[in-house]
């Protein structure tokens, strides 16, 4: 028996009539680096809004090492290890890099309810703030207002405020995108540096980043699993081809 | 019995009438007006200076107090609320608390700090009895009008042209000038009907709400009741949170006259416990 | 890795420097700042170079407070309430009923008031977690307004629209004996003020202060780095709470009496207004607010003693429609701020 970290479970959402996200039943094994690919629209940040508790599900669960999570709030089950990165940036725009990830680090440490001691307080934190900062290359503008940054300062800082939690499952909404073409594997080395036992579950557009990465993918087409596999079946599935080139051509 | 009901329905419908031009402002330009009420005052006072000073028809008042109030409503928003449909909602806050003040002290300054009161038209005073039950003559006049208006205002919205663009000017603004829809327009004209709503509303209240230059102050607690339990996105929904917020009211100060002030209060706390997204909110977010 | 990590590589320890130069960062942001120092050393020579002006002082570290209190809940938790006066009301009628009929020591009396406070922030906090900024605005008016008509109901207790009077307060700590001029009342409430805000202070460095704007700034965010929004919001709400209620406390016992104006609505606005011609945020804006404001409405109702609420308004509405902003950031001009600017940009 294989180790699944990661269940949804007849998963639907409805926006009006719409059905976005269309029974989906996924399983993502333990230190998997699992791919979610799809054509636009397919629903797959639907679908990671549903796992992180962004948007409540119309049906169906959640599970997260067996536990269901379904009806869990979003910040309780980044306490029990899935964080995400949002497609579009999520940052607190009036705080500097460092403000940034020392607070996640504080929550993480479960210091963040403190309101008698000053952060600089917490060298631990502090220190291991600047350590990621500096590992994802933010070091010398980890003073600056995030809002000033240039874009891919600031999609780097959205990657490591994800690794700050340190996650057991991280689910990245298109890290890549944005990033200038040369720093794109470097994105994603620093991610395939992770752990082996943590598990990662990507969406990407860029199939060569996706098949470099990934060691299992899952289509979705139309807010439906549509087919999954590993990369060689993934790869070599005609109708997979199809539905891109139906829709990218 | 029933005439408490009667009269909760008329002073809920009331409400309506004064609230539902805020809907309008806050669901479709997600404007926190917190000055409604002061439009609302406006068509009052012109009521009270047409009739008791220069003795005009009570029933000529009523359009001049909406047309006043709109015309107001329509140079202020030209002038003024334009420019801050996109600022933050604490900046509609304190802008709008400042017309509030601006508006009491002037209207204490211009015509007293005192209750104003009409002579209403013979026709209209009184009570008639109805299959046993005592009705108001005005009341009636209140809730036929107003249910007119409210089955009015539903058929703009869902049946014109004009209700069209403005849906489509809420939904995207961006699309709906690609459109050729003038949205500035519509959303002015929509902000003038809303606030002729509303003087038309205090025209028809100083009767039975009374009107004095608190009144805007008085009543923000109500009209934000309404739009916050009723939602924003429909007719129906303030419509029916006014009537029961009129009627819990209504039947509150008769029923236990000790604790009556409490009701609006009790039952806005009930709601926020049971219905946080308000009385009529579709599932889901 | 090395891409990107390629601007840090050109010092021996990239991991050290930046350990060494974050933990700089963040020991300058919690740092006493010039003006604080300042404005301090003002209050306090006031007292020695304004002898006849302790009333309006007074009334100004009062304000003062009470704004600073309204800071933790604007400012940082970014939630807009139309009703913090019922917890500043709520105090002065403990302080008032607590001298009438129990206890005259006016350091007692304000701590029981700031407690009691809390527990009422407390109780109606979870009404605020829910909905948008529009059921907030209902709910935190509601509760002010309840207030407002509980004190006019139950006037055997409250003394109905008469208000509160015919107590009087023993000597601050048994030591200092209230004056008639006020002396001792002003060094009193700026000593309170004094200690509320270095409070307040320490808040906002800690961990939770930046959680709290955090909160503010991008609530799907802090929930994705497993902050617990509700919790904090309702720490941040109580604690607005218990310094609201001193501040009311204040007020009635240098003062001497209640009156029901404590839990009107203007004061709601009042408090707003004073924190927004200050700034928000970071907590001195409170005190900043309060001089401006208490000055001008001072001179406003000499010039013009019964529409100088008309007057408030128009300073509203002009504050918005030039961009407040704009004006609040004036603070950045001090000359504190300018050297750190400095530092930071390198």
């Amino acid at each position: 028996m294989s180790d699944i970290v990661l269940e949804t479970r007849n998963l639907k959402r409805y926006f009006g009539a719409f059905l976005a996200t269309n029974d989906v039943s996924l399983k993502v094994e333990r230190g998997a680096r699992h791919a979610l690919i799809g054509p636009n629209g397919a629903g797959k940040t639907t679908l990671i809004n549903l796992l992180t508790g962004v948007l409540p599900p119309s049906e169906g669960q959640v599970f997260l090492e067996g536990e269901d999570i379904t009806s869990m709030a979003s910040f309780r089950r980044v306490k029990r290890g899935l964080t995400r990165t949002f497609q579009i940036n999520q940052l607190f725009s009036e705080f500097t890099p460092l403000e940034t990830v020392a607070l996640a680090i504080a929550e993480r440490e479960g210091v963040g309810h403190n309101l008698w001691r000053s952060i600089a307080g917490y060298g631990k934190v502090v220190d291991e703030a600047a350590t990621l900062l500096a590992r994802f290359g933010l070091a010398s503008v980890m003073a600056e207002r995030t809002v000033i940054l240039p874009y891919g300062k600031q999609r780097l800082l959205e990657i490591a405020l994800a690794f700050a939690s340190k996650p057991r499952v991280l689910l990245l909404d298109e890290p890549a995108a944005g990033v200038p073409e040369d720093e794109r594997h470097e994105v994603l080395s620093i991610v395939s540096d992770l752990p082996a036992d943590v598990t990662v579950l990507l969406i990407e557009h860029d199939m060569d980043l996706v098949f470099s990465f990934a060691n299992r993918i899952s289509v979705l087409v139309a807010g439906a699993l549509f087919t999954e596999g590993t990369v060689a079946e993934i790869s070599a599935d005609p109708r997979v081809k199809a539905v891109y080139l139906g829709e990218n051509a | 019995m029933l005439t408490i009901l009667f009269d909760g329905v008329a002073y809920g419908m009331l409400l309506f009438i004064l609230a539902c031009g805020l809907t309008v402002t806050l669901g479709l330009m997600n404007f926190i007006n917190l000055a409604h009420g002061a439009f609302a005052m406006a068509g009052g006072y012109v009521t009270v200076i047409m009739m008791n000073r220069y003795g005009i028809s009570f029933y000529w008042c009523l359009p001049a107090a909406f047309l006043v109030s709109a015309l107001i409503g329509l140079v202020l928003e030209r002038t003024l609320y334009q420019w801050l449909y996109q600022a933050p909602h604490l900046d509609q806050v304190l802008f709008s608390i400042g017309i509030v003040f601006m508006a009491i002290a002037a209207t204490d300054y211009f015509m007293g700090g005192q209750q104003q009161l009409i002579n209403l038209p013979p026709e209209l005073s009184g009570r008639m009895d109805v299959f046993g039950v005592g009705v108001g003559r005005y009341r009636l006049f209140t809730i036929v009008v107003c249910a007119l208006l409210a089955v009015a205002l539903q058929f703009i919205l869902s049946k014109t042209r004009f209700g069209s663009r403005l849906r489509a000017a809420v939904d995207d603004r961006r699309v709906a000038m690609g459109l050729g829809i003038n949205v500035p327009l519509v959303f002015a004209l929509t902000f003038a009907f809303g606030s002729g709503l509303a003087g038309l509303g205090g025209a028809m209240g100083a009767e039975i709400l009374g009107l004095d230059p608190n009144f805007p102050l008085k009543f923000m607690i109500y009209f934000l009741i309404v739009v916050s339990v009723g939602g924003t996105s429909t007719v129906s929904g303030p419509f029916l949170a006014a009537l029961l917020l009129g009627i819990a009211d209504v039947a509150g100060k008769y029923y236990v006259p000790a604790i009556g002030p409490f009701v609006i209060y009790a039952l806005m706390i009930v709601m926020l416990i049971v219905r946080p997204n308000g009385l009529f909110a579709r599932g889901g977010r | 890795m090395s891409a990107v990590q390629q601007e840090t590589t050109v010092t021996a320890n990239p991991t050290a420097d930046a350990e060494s130069r974050a933990t700089r960062l963040m020991k300058r942001r919690s740092r006493v700042r010039f003006y604080e120092i300042v404005i301090w050393l003002a209050a306090i020579a006031a007292y020695f170079v304004l002898p006849s002006k302790m009333l309006i002082l007074t009334e100004i570290a009062i304000l003062a407070l009470f704004a600073v209190s309204l800071d933790l809940v604007l400012g940082f938790a970014g939630i807009v309430s139309l009703g913090h006066t019922a917890f500043f009301g709520f105090g002065a009628y403990i302080a008032g009923l607590l001298a009438l009929h129990f206890i005259a020591e006016p350091v007692i009396g304000l701590i029981v008031a700031g407690i009691l406070s809390g527990v009422l922030g407390l109780l109606t906090s979870f009404l605020i977690l829910r909905g948008s900024d529009l059921t907030r605005l209902m709910t935190t008016l509601g509760i002010g307004l309840m207030m407002a008509e509980l004190a006019n109901q139950m006037a055997w207790l409250t003394g109905g629209a008469d208000g509160l009077s015919g107590f009087s307060l023993n000597p601050v700590l048994g030591l200092f004996e209230f004056d008639l001029f006020g002396k001792t009342g002003y060094l009193y409430c700026l000593a309170v003020l004094f200690i509320g805000t270095m409070i307040m202070r320490r808040i906002a460095f800690s961990p939770f202060g930046l959680s709290l704007k955090a909160i503010k700034g991008n609530p799907m965010r802090a929930a994705m780095i497993a902050v617990p929004a509700r919790k904090r919001i309702v720490t941040a709400y109580t604690i607005a709470a218990v310094f609201a209620g001193m501040a009311g406390a204040l007020l009635a016992q240098t003062t001497s009496f209640v009156s029901p104006d404590v839990l009107a609505f203007h004061r709601s606005a009042d408090v707003l207004l004073v924190l927004v011609i200050g700034g928000t945020g970071y907590l001195y804006g409170g005190i900043f607010g309060a001089v401006l404001f208490t000055l001008v409405k001072d001179w406003l109702s000499v010039v013009t003693p019964q529409y100088w609420m008309f007057y408030i308004g128009l300073i509203l509405v002009v504050l918005v429609l030039i961009g407040r902003d704009r004006l609040a950031r004036w603070i950045e001009y001090l000359p504190e701020r300018f050297s750190k600017s400095k530092e930071e940009g390198r």
